[in-house]
């Protein structure tokens, strides 16, 4: 899993039945201190996140196991909305 | 599987129900020597595992099978905490 910042939402009204009604939103993977790093991804939200947020992103088939998401045609899901990220000393 | 060093963990209030109960750590994946590879990346602990420990981890929907029948949704898991590792020069 990645952390990863909420930067935009998406609009897609052509799209996969199984994707009818979840919530699509551009987020910018970044590394524990908060540095953004990586290319910018689209993920369907299941925790009700919102732009500015700091979330835990699931990849690849795994993202199908997140909640209401089985047999949906998706590689990326947000599980869980971060409260606080900590990092030993040195790291 | 992977070797990396346990550097951090998570606190994660509100989450997917099958991941309550379970802790997050953010692991910096390492070399046979010792030396950082690669991103850092966040993986549920089925081991009990501490920040500073030296674990293995397993990418992919098998991460999720130490916690079995539970579905939980993850593509990264520590399955053990490395005592020691010798190469062969």
């Amino acid at each position: 899993m990645i952390l990863a910042r909420i930067v935009g939402t998406v609009v897609a009204t052509r799209k996969d039945p199984r994707l009818v009604s979840s919530k699509l939103l551009i987020a910018r993977p970044m590394d524990p201190h908060g540095k953004s790093e990586g290319n910018y991804l689209v993920a369907v939200d299941t925790v009700d996140a919102g732009v500015g947020e700091t979330v835990l992103i699931v990849s690849g088939s795994s993202a199908r196991m997140a909640s209401g998401m089985k047999d949906c045609p998706i590689d990326a899901a947000i599980v869980g909305i971060v409260d606080t990220v900590e990092v030993a000393a040195g790291d | 599987m992977q070797l990396a060093r346990v550097v951090g963990d998570i606190v994660v209030t509100r989450k997917d129900e099958n991941l309550t109960g379970i802790k997050l750590m953010v692991l910096q994946p390492i070399a046979a020597d010792g030396s950082n590879v690669g991103r850092t990346l966040v993986a549920v602990d089925a081991v009990g595992a501490g920040v500073g420990e030296t674990v293995f981890f397993v990418r992919g929907k098998e991460a999720s099978f130490p916690f079995h029948p539970t579905e939980v949704p993850t593509d990264a898991g520590i399955v053990g905490i490395v005592d020691h590792w010798d190469l062969e020069s």
